[in-house]
């Protein structure tokens, strides 16, 4: 094939092609492959959840108005993602940003009480090194931990990218925000995996 | 704080004995020896821009059947030196390996073939293959195809780079806890497998997702699921099993990475640890494995089969439906890998009855392929010879394990060479034997001439003895008493079967050799062996329908499907369409070296991570998401292929079809 004879294509013409709805659907199933990992990281909590090793349960570490302050902040930031959709599909960049600044702030939020959390425990010689509990605890929390930040550091460039590249509202960027809004409401439905069955069960 | 983590001069394994400085040194000059002539035939620019860059799925399927191929050489070796250690080491002898390095290659050796032969060796077929079966012009993702590729190659160069620096694994090759631990095993070794399958674990994962939203959305008009090729229903399952297990693979080894460094405590045996959580979790993957690896060669005999058989394939709704059956119930057996934990009589009855349940669909399959071939008019190529010898193995190998899935046999038989030999018999003889089938059906596809058909049965018939002659005697073994992964032994009679195994492993060799004589044969001969007309073995399914190799764009117009078997169809109504065809712009996706970059970055990360070269990790960890970033703020990622230059292709390949035709009636 010679390049030169092919015609440059972009996004913007991408309606017209099968590609895009796959992206969704791809993301969707990828997932539903991070909901095995999770799941799996839920059966090894479930394996080590009474495992204390002398040192501390559950009882002993969570504060629940702590850790329902942190919920509360995830679980607006999901809503406040909503409405950044809902302005993307009218095409308002200036509230899909303010929408998405608010998301993020809430995230970040939610990301820096958990790291408050983690040193704490740490400082206190409640580390993962400590049981097989503590092991367990910090892993799964951490890893959605991770996820949100993963999710953060998306959001960021999403916002950068519309903006300060000026790619607008495309079809290609409303299809990358509704990947990321599938990716926020997951992380929310982990957490309230996590809050039921690590911290509301665990300080039982 | 040391520049270069915990490495010193004393890793450098070559140093260790001559074995290892002879494979060092020989792996060291095929490395230098494939740059230089790179480097010679001034070959750089032309592999970068259509092959190290390419997101064109034959080409990516190409790259990873030479990744399976080269591997496939690394792990025989190992086989045949672990043979031959077991054939001497007996009565006080000590033999030639000692146990640090006899560890090392049979971990290496499992690793090798099951990660990294066995499975780019599958994935490079459905690559091959799944895309133009359906009249698909590429894959949904194809930067992600890309990607996944050069994590499986980052992951290969990780355990070869292991040989020469530092040391593998002698854990065996599923590392289980507490051997795997940092107190067990300090050095690098766990660290090279652990890393090397995460990066492969990844690849697999989204190679999972990529086909399945492929198979799913991407079927030429007209193709519903029951006119699927098999080939292609048993990838979509494969598909299926690879979302659902790889995720669990990816935890574990993360737990264990936790465990080994930063002090938790998943699986040690203290403070809590739980090393039987490891064996259910690596089984809960390795289970369904067993069948990511199984499923495509059953999809590849089930092409094979009515091609040669010339005859529709008996029972295709069974066949879908055994097929589906499998990947379902691959979900409920893993226990039976560890009978011996010490479960309840009932928990593993369980178990045991879900495992030779197991063996009723494929039963049925193996039936369905007999009931082809009953009245058929058999043309016995090598892919047939290589079917056949899968039908009377793999049974064999089936029956063996029906008897391990006795609870009462296993506890017997467990850790012995039975078990071995058993499931060598359905990995050589299912899933290597149907690679081998698939492989010498799919090349004139992908290179647009066919494999030597005298070297290919050689080695089908070395193989097939050899296999025989090195696995039957571990049966007996097993029985004996002799159990795996042992470095020296004491007992006299087990000596001659060890012998005779080694021969085998010889006969094996044997086949390789004409494998690669075989290749190398094909490729200076390939103006005899053309594949003219796209379609070599008369077939029928649309993959023949197409040049070969085909245009990278697969179909000039894209085929529209009425029935099973549709190219088959097509050429019965003599429907040779020879009116002019409308060709329209093809939307085709760039070529991009991102995924090879980030995969490089991976690679040290890995590497960073081994051995403990903190600030590498960190900036290849960077590395990863800012290439990433970058690449998903460039817009210009595809293009439209001109109806004209479509046109100029076609034409150019029908003028060639027809002059080639002319000379071969004259």
């Amino acid at each position: 094939m010679s390049p030169d004879s092919l015609v440059a294509h972009h996004g913007e013409f991408a309606e017209d092609h099968s590609h895009e709805p796959n992206n969704v659907f791809g993301f969707w199933l990828y997932l539903m492959t991070d909901c095995i990992l999770f799941a799996t990281l839920f059966a090894g909590f479930a394996v080590a959840r009474h495992q204390y090793a002398g040192d501390v349960s559950g009882k002993d570490i969570f504060d629940l108005k702590y850790v329902g302050v942190e919920t509360a902040l995830l679980l607006i930031s999901s809503s406040t993602y909503g409405f950044a959709m809902i302005n993307a599909y009218q095409h308002r960049l200036g509230a899909v940003v303010a929408w998405l600044g608010v998301t993020f702030l809430l995230g970040l939020g939610f990301v820096g009480m958990e790291i408050n959390e983690f040193h704490h425990l740490v400082a206190e010689g409640h580390g993962p090194d400590r049981s097989a509990f503590l092991s367990a605890f910090f892993t799964l929390v951490a890893t959605h931990g991770l996820h949100v930040t993963c999710g953060l550091i998306w959001m960021a460039t999403l916002i950068a990218q519309m903006t300060i590249l000026k790619k607008g509202l495309t079809t290609v960027y409303i299809n990358r925000l509704m990947c990321l809004s599938l990716f926020w409401h997951f992380l929310d439905i982990v957490w309230i995996c996590v809050f039921t069955l690590v911290y509301l069960l665990g300080v039982q | 704080m040391n520049l270069l983590g915990r490495m010193g001069w004393s890793d450098l394994a070559m140093l260790e004995s001559p074995v290892i400085m002879g494979a060092g040194l020989f792996m060291g000059l095929v490395v230098v020896a494939v740059l230089g002539v790179i480097t010679y035939m001034k070959a750089w620019k032309y592999l970068w821009t259509e092959w190290l860059t390419s997101v064109d799925h034959k080409k990516i399927g190409v790259m990873y059947i030479i990744v399976a191929l080269i591997m496939l050489l690394r792990g025989f070796s190992d086989a045949i030196l672990m043979r031959t250690q077991q054939a001497m080491a007996y009565g006080g002898h000590p033999g030639y390996l000692p146990p640090h390095h006899y560890d090392q290659i049979f971990t290496a050796h499992g690793t090798i073939m099951i990660f990294f032969m066995a499975m780019p060796f599958m994935i490079g077929l459905m690559n091959i293959a799944v895309p133009l079966q359906i009249g698909a012009r590429d894959v949904a993702f194809p930067f992600l195809n890309s990607f996944s590729f050069w994590m499986t190659a980052a992951g290969a160069v990780l355990v070869n780079l292991s040989l020469v620096l530092g040391e593998f694994g002698q854990t065996g090759w599923l590392a289980y806890p507490p051997l795997s631990e940092l107190k067990f095993s300090p050095g690098v070794g766990v660290d090279y497998y652990i890393w090397s399958l995460q990066l492969t674990g990844l690849g697999t994962l989204l190679t999972g997702v990529n086909f399945f939203v492929t198979i799913v959305k991407m079927r030429a008009p007209g193709m519903t699921w029951m006119r699927m090729p098999i080939f292609t229903w048993t990838i979509l399952c494969t598909a299926i099993l690879i979302m659902a297990a790889f995720p669990i693979l990816t935890v574990t080894f993360g737990m264990l990475s936790l465990d080994r460094y930063l002090g938790f405590h998943f699986f040690t045996n203290e403070l809590g640890g739980n090393q039987m959580m490891y064996v259910n979790l690596i089984w809960a993957w390795g289970h369904p494995e067993v069948y990511i690896l199984i499923l495509p060669a059953f999809g590849v005999f089930s092409e094979v089969v009515p091609t040669f058989a010339r005859k529709r394939l008996f029972g295709y709704n069974a066949m879908v439906y055994a097929t589906v059956c499998i990947t379902f119930l691959s979900f409920v057996v893993w226990l039976h890998h560890f009978f011996t934990m010490g479960s309840s009589a009932n928990v593993n009855a369980f178990f045991g009855i879900t495992t030779m349940i197991i063996s009723i669909p494929t039963g049925v399959k193996i039936f369905n392929w007999l009931f082809t071939m009953y009245r058929g008019r058999i043309q016995y190529t090598s892919m047939m010879l290589w079917t056949m010898g899968f039908m009377v193995t793999f049974v064999i190998g089936g029956m063996t394990g029906v008897m391990l899935a006795l609870p009462g046999n296993d506890w017997v038989l467990h850790n012995s060479l039975f078990l071995i030999a058993h499931f060598h018999n359905v990995i050589i003889g299912g899933v290597f034997f149907g690679y081998m089938a698939g492989y010498t059906y799919w090349f004139p596809k992908a290179t647009g001439f066919k494999l030597h058909e005298g070297w290919a049965k050689a080695s089908f018939w070395f193989w097939l003895t050899g296999f025989y002659v090195a696995f039957m005697p571990l049966y007996a073994l097993g029985f004996m008493g002799m159990t795996r992964r042992m470095n020296h032994y004491d007992n006299p009679a087990w000596t001659p079967f060890l012998e005779v195994a080694l021969v085998g492993a010889l006969l094996v060799l044997c086949g390789i050799s004409c494998q690669v004589i075989g290749l190398v044969v094909s490729i200076r001969n390939r103006h005899e062996n053309q594949d003219v007309t796209g379609d070599p073995w008369n077939g029928r399914t649309i993959e023949w329908s197409t040049s070969s190799p085909p245009p990278f764009y697969n179909f000039a117009v894209l085929p529209h499907i009425d029935s099973l078997d549709a190219f088959n169809e097509t050429k019965q109504r003599g429907h040779e369409a020879r009116e002019t065809p409308v060709y329209s712009d093809i939307h085709m996706p760039r070529n991009t070296p991102a995924g090879l970059f980030m995969s490089v970055a991976a690679g040290m990360l890995g590497f960073a991570l081994i051995w403990h070269i903190w600030w590498l990790a960190a900036i290849s960890l960077l590395a990863i998401p800012v290439i990433f970033i970058v690449r998903s703020c460039n817009d210009d990622i595809d293009y439209y292929v001109p109806a004209a230059e479509v046109a100029r292709i076609e034409a150019l390949h029908n003028a060639r079809v027809a002059k080639l035709e002319l000379t071969h009636v004259a």
